[in-house]
């Protein structure tokens, strides 16, 4: 929106519906108050998510993706969450060579129970994704 | 076996007061082959006063030592007064915790302390990064007549999240140290009640009160010595046993030892060169010293367990 | 394609910090969106009546709601639209509430984040596909873990229901905690006589069986046809010839043996029977004690038993059980006391645990109900308890309030003076928490009727002084320290989840708390849910509870089974994986990551090998589709175009 220029970065996150996604409707219903960057999309399982989702969400437009599953051994569907994490770890080392700067993208666990901790995750990333500034404005400049 | 390789900030109770424990803990070290290596030109850790008044200033006495220590490049620093401990591990601590406080200090200092020193007491120094195995082995004499009462008072190791060391309600560190040298240890109960500290002097009812408390349960226990491991608890228990005794109606005349004089008896150094002398309250027989008696196997119950079944 | 978004007020709870009205005005805005308004409660009736009107008045075809989390309502918003004619997947939920209004301080920004959440929803609704739901058939068979009060409750009502039930106890013997407690409050009935007949149902109902000193080793399969795999421990006697005489424990030789029952109030016989009122009554060696296994020899019992019931070479034992739906009341456990080293439990022997002191207080326990003083066996005349023994303790890793200590330390303050009429008890408190019927009245009995002195305060330090216990703390209604000399002390140690608890959790896909009590599907209106659908709470594993909870949790989960084993098929949730023959090249390593071995390889007529979902066992994690090398395989309603829409609708706008 470019209205909130400035304001707002523009972070995307993928959340499992079992754990993560919980976890965030917890950290509402607790009123831990987060920075509003974030928009999560819903995905059954962190298992779900394709790396490809998060390149393209950083090559479309994000700024930061956030990508949140059960934590190990807890997975709603045993062991979804082990194939996000070699996924994902791969992702992270990855980026780099495609220019995109590793701390843009960040893959936690937290569980349904943990308000207070997503709470953390979502200020601490929106903190790190802000301290490195937006990824597309360079790009408009370059065009 | 954790690293040797540690300062020694003596601090000022152990230059007055507490010359003894300091004498006692060199040859102590001696003993056990490790080098004592007091930093250079070191100063006041800043104490009680210090933190009571400024937070900041109490950092900044504290970690002018600690940057000593960065100095000599060593792992860290052992100090034997629980108070100089407390205050240097305090820094420390809250210098590592906050990064606002770190740069605040270290505006203060010459040169900026890194957080790298491991403050440790000489107690856990001697503890754990020596071992009570290695304690052992320089024992020539035995203490017969002693049961000691160990006593560690206050800030040895509480707060626990910032001594990180032994359990911060029953702590047997020194109880394993004594029994390591061959000394008989009563289970005592009140190893960390208080002794009333510095209000030995603005407060001296409160302290007749407490220090009666500490000796009397000692006694109770069975011991008829104390060992201590700081300088204040040794001069409230010790020097101020006849003031209880007025007080209080008592009659205690019981010693009070600093852990490293017990260790010290028993690696042969006499009570003259480990400063016993300097008590107030007269050890008498209790530092006698004997041979060492090998201890004894428990056959016979073993050989009656075995006769239980065979019949 | 006509998209209907409907934007909830939730009265003040999203309105309050978004500007809906705006909302809905730019969603006007959005291609493809035919109507947008907002209301005040959408999920009320007239709300949801809106909807049906406005999908038959504009002819919509895809509705979008914005409001609370789909965790909550995208069930009721489903069977809306699927009332109003549409297929229930074409629908999604916009989360401007858990997600925006409460968590953001700042109306502007909230009001944005709002519309761009309703514009990927747009995005993702105008992606979705009719989905249908197939039904199969139903196991009618139940199985409880857990043989407490709880678990046996649910045990009896789900087999009086018509249904057998497997029922799997850890210990030798069922009963859980309630068998070990002498009386309950506030009634003071006797708990054993209460729970006696219980435990005798449950051994001779035809349809319940009863696995006792076993674990559930592995759980297969999902709702409605679950594989379970039992861990029968080795007892070392035979349990189909054990009469459970007693015969050899009377003979036994190692008297030693840690006497879990009675938590080690008294030490037991290397062969036991846990209690004289065990169900089974039947008799088990404990091998770190028993002669034959430590030493090689002995073998007393196998002489003396009279049917030749013992036999050192068992083994383990791994049986099969088909079932459909599970209860879990796992119970819990207690804190160790050696954590409290202020109050020197472990290392005083008259420093001792409520439970300890129940075994104490019980006619059939250790001391035939004398209570005594472990140290040397003498009548206490002063008990002090102290409640809150590691709970409400962060520092203890107990932040909780333990729920039922309160109530049966008045209940151990009342016996301990019927029991010696000339103690007095003191009680040590943070507050008093007895909100139930008749609790708070029994805990004024106890101060007023039975003297019990009550302290507000807590205990710093429990020390010995000669015989006696020293137990000093603070009574701040006083503003004092006060010293009490016992001669017994109790402590409330702090309830627990029971020892094994994530690990049972981690086999049945439940989710555990921080705490690891069991997550139940919804705090106040899915109690005894859990988001796994077939698997159902009840008792302490979901939290501390006491009696009269426990039982009517056991009964709450029954009569979920039930409702669910009333039905022959089940339907299945359509969003699963599909596989597209055409585009499937045959790699298979769907086959190798699908967590639930739900997809098997097909050979199609003219010899291709394509990849083929076992619709009843898929799960609908979607694995499969992040693996897939050229997306033959699509999981349902989130297929890679679905997702992507709503990526796109982020990032490109």
């Amino acid at each position: 929106m470019p209205e909130l220029a400035g304001k707002e970065l523009r972070i995307v996150g993928f959340l499992c519906n079992w754990c993560s996604y919980g976890g965030a409707d917890t950290a509402g219903v607790g009123r831990f108050k987060q920075p509003t960057d974030l928009r999560i999309i819903r995905v059954p399982c962190s298992g779900r998510i394709d790396p490809l989702f998060v390149v393209k969400a950083l090559i479309n437009g994000a700024d930061g993706v956030l990508v949140s599953g059960c934590h190990p051994r807890d997975c709603h569907y045993s062991d979804g969450n082990y194939y996000a994490r070699r996924r994902l770890e791969m992702l992270k080392q990855f980026l780099p060579f495609m220019g995109i700067d590793g701390k843009r993208f960040h893959y936690t666990w937290v569980s349904a129970s943990e308000g207070q901790r997503w709470q953390k995750v979502v200020t601490d990333f929106t903190r790190q994704v802000h301290g490195i500034g937006p990824l597309h404005e360079k790009k408009e400049a370059a065009k | 076996m954790a690293d040797k390789d540690y300062a020694y900030y003596p601090g000022c109770s152990l230059e007055g007061t507490g010359s003894a424990y300091d004498a006692s803990i060199r040859l102590v070290m001696q003993a056990l082959g490790v080098e004592v290596k007091e930093p250079h030109d070191w100063s006041c850790c800043g104490s009680t006063p210090a933190h009571a008044v400024d937070h900041l200033l109490a950092g900044a006495l504290a970690a002018r030592n600690l940057v000593l220590v960065q100095k000599m490049g060593l792992k860290g620093v052992s100090a034997p007064c629980p108070s100089c401990f407390s205050a240097l591990k305090t820094a420390h601590y809250r210098m590592a915790k906050s990064k606002a406080f770190k740069d605040e200090v270290n505006e203060l200092l010459d040169v900026p302390y890194e957080g790298t020193v491991d403050v440790r007491s000489t107690l856990q120094f001697i503890y754990e990064n020596i071992g009570v195995e290695e304690v052992a082995r320089p024992v020539k004499l035995a203490l017969p007549n002693m049961k000691v009462a160990p006593y560690y008072g206050c800030i040895l190791n509480r707060p626990p999240e910032i001594a990180q060391f032994d359990d911060p309600e029953n702590p047997v560190s020194m109880d394993n140290l004594i029994s390591a040298v061959g000394v008989e240890v009563v289970d005592y109960a009140f190893k960390m009640e208080c002794c009333g500290a510095a209000f030995g002097v603005p407060r001296k009812d409160m302290v007749n009160k407490l220090t009666h408390k500490v000796l009397s349960m000692a006694i109770e226990a069975g011991a008829n010595c104390i060992a201590v491991a700081c300088p204040l608890c040794q001069q409230n228990l010790d020097l101020r046993q006849a003031q209880v005794n007025a007080a209080m109606g008592s009659s205690f005349n019981i010693p009070v030892l600093y852990f490293s004089q017990i260790m010290g008896l028993t690696y042969g150094f006499t009570p003259k060169e480990l400063g016993i002398d300097k008590g107030v309250v007269d050890p008498g027989n209790l530092i006698e010293t004997g041979p060492i008696v090998p201890k004894e196997v428990e056959k016979p119950k073993k050989t009656k367990a075995a006769a239980k079944e065979a019949s | 394609m006509k998209v209907g978004v409907f934007i909830c007020h939730c009265g003040n709870n999203i309105a309050g910090t978004v500007d809906v009205a705006r909302v809905a005005e730019e969603t006007r805005k959005i291609p493809g969106v035919a109507y947008a308004i907002n209301y005040m409660y959408t999920c009320s009736e007239p709300g949801q009546d809106q909807i049906k009107d406005a999908i038959k008045k504009y002819d919509l075809d895809r509705i979008v709601v914005a409001a609370c989390s789909p965790r909550m309502h995208e069930l009721t918003f489903r069977r809306t639209v699927e009332k109003a004619g549409l297929n229930r997947y074409y629908f999604e939920m916009a989360n401007i509430r858990e997600h925006c209004s409460w968590i953001g301080e700042d109306r502007e920004l909230n009001t944005n984040k709002a519309m761009e959440a309703v514009r990927a929803a747009v995005a993702k609704v105008m992606q979705d596909k009719p989905l249908y739901s197939s039904s199969f058939a139903v196991n009618k068979r139940v199985l409880v873990i857990g043989g407490g009060v709880a678990g046996m409750q649910a045990a009896l009502d789900c087999a009086d229901g018509g249904h057998e039930v497997v029922l799997v106890e850890k210990s030798p013997s069922v009963g859980g905690m309630m068998a070990r407690l002498d009386k309950t409050f506030p009634t003071i009935d006797c708990s054993i006589c209460i729970l006696g007949p219980k435990m005798v149902d449950v051994a001779q109902h035809d349809l319940i069986k009863l696995y006792a000193y076993s674990e559930v080793e592995e759980v297969k399969g999902y709702v409605g046809n679950y594989q379970i795999k039992i861990r029968k421990k080795a007892t070392y006697v035979d349990w189909t010839k054990c009469t459970g005489c007693g015969e050899c424990m009377e003979k036994c030789p190692s008297k030693d043996a840690y006497d879990s029952f009675n938590f080690g109030v008294a030490p037991t016989k290397a062969i036991n029977i846990p209690f004289p009122q065990a169900i089974p009554k039947k008799a088990k060696i404990d091998p770190t004690y028993c002669r034959q296994f430590t030493k090689g020899k002995c073998g007393v019992c196998a002489k003396i038993c009279p049917t030749k019931a013992i036999n050192y070479e068992m083994e383990d034992e791994i049986v099969t059980e088909e079932v459909g739906a599970i209860v879990v009341a796992s119970g819990y456990g207690l804190l160790d006391i050696e954590k409290m080293g202020e109050y020197g439990g472990g290392r005083y022997p008259d420093v001792i645990t409520a439970i300890q002191y129940e075994r104490l207080l019980n006619a059939s326990g250790p001391t035939s109900g004398h209570i005594v003083r472990p140290s040397d066996h003498e009548e206490p005349k002063t008990v002090v308890f102290v409640s809150c023994c590691g709970s409400r303790d962060k520092s203890i890793g107990v932040p909780y309030c333990s729920n039922f200590c309160c109530m049966y330390i008045a209940k151990q303050a009342i016996l301990t003076k019927d029991h010696m009429p000339d103690s007095q008890s003191y009680v040590f408190y943070m507050d008093i928490r007895s909100p139930g019927k008749g609790y708070d009245e029994f805990t004024r009995r106890a101060q007023e009727e039975y003297g019990t002195k009550y302290i507000r305060g807590r205990v710093s330090r429990i020390f010995p002084k000669g015989k006696k216990m020293v137990v000093r703390g603070a009574d701040t209604l006083l503003g004092t320290t006060v010293e009490i000399e016992a001669d017994l002390v109790v402590l409330a140690n702090a309830v627990t989840a029971a020892p094994g608890a994530p690990q049972l959790a981690e086999k049945l896909h439940i989710s555990y708390d921080t705490n690891a009590f069991y997550v139940e599907s919804h705090p106040k209106l899915r109690p005894v849910e859990t988001n796994t659908s077939g698997v159902f709470l009840a008792g302490c594993a979901q939290g501390p509870k006491d009696i009269p909870a426990s039982v009517g949790q056991g009964s709450a989960a029954a009569a979920k089974v039930l409702s669910m084993l009333s039905k022959d098929f089940l339907e299945n949730d359509p969003a699963i994986a599909q596989v597209n023959q055409n585009a499937c090249v045959g790699c298979l390593k769907c086959v190798k990551t699908c967590p639930f071995q739900a997809i098997v390889e097909e050979e199609l007529r003219g010899g291709k090998v394509v990849a083929k979902v076992i619709q009843t066992v898929c799960a609908g994690c979607g694995v499969c589709t992040s693996t897939c090398p050229c997306g033959a395989i699509q999981l349902q309603h989130f297929t890679d175009n679905q997702l992507l829409a709503e990526v796109n609708a982020l990032c490109l706008s």
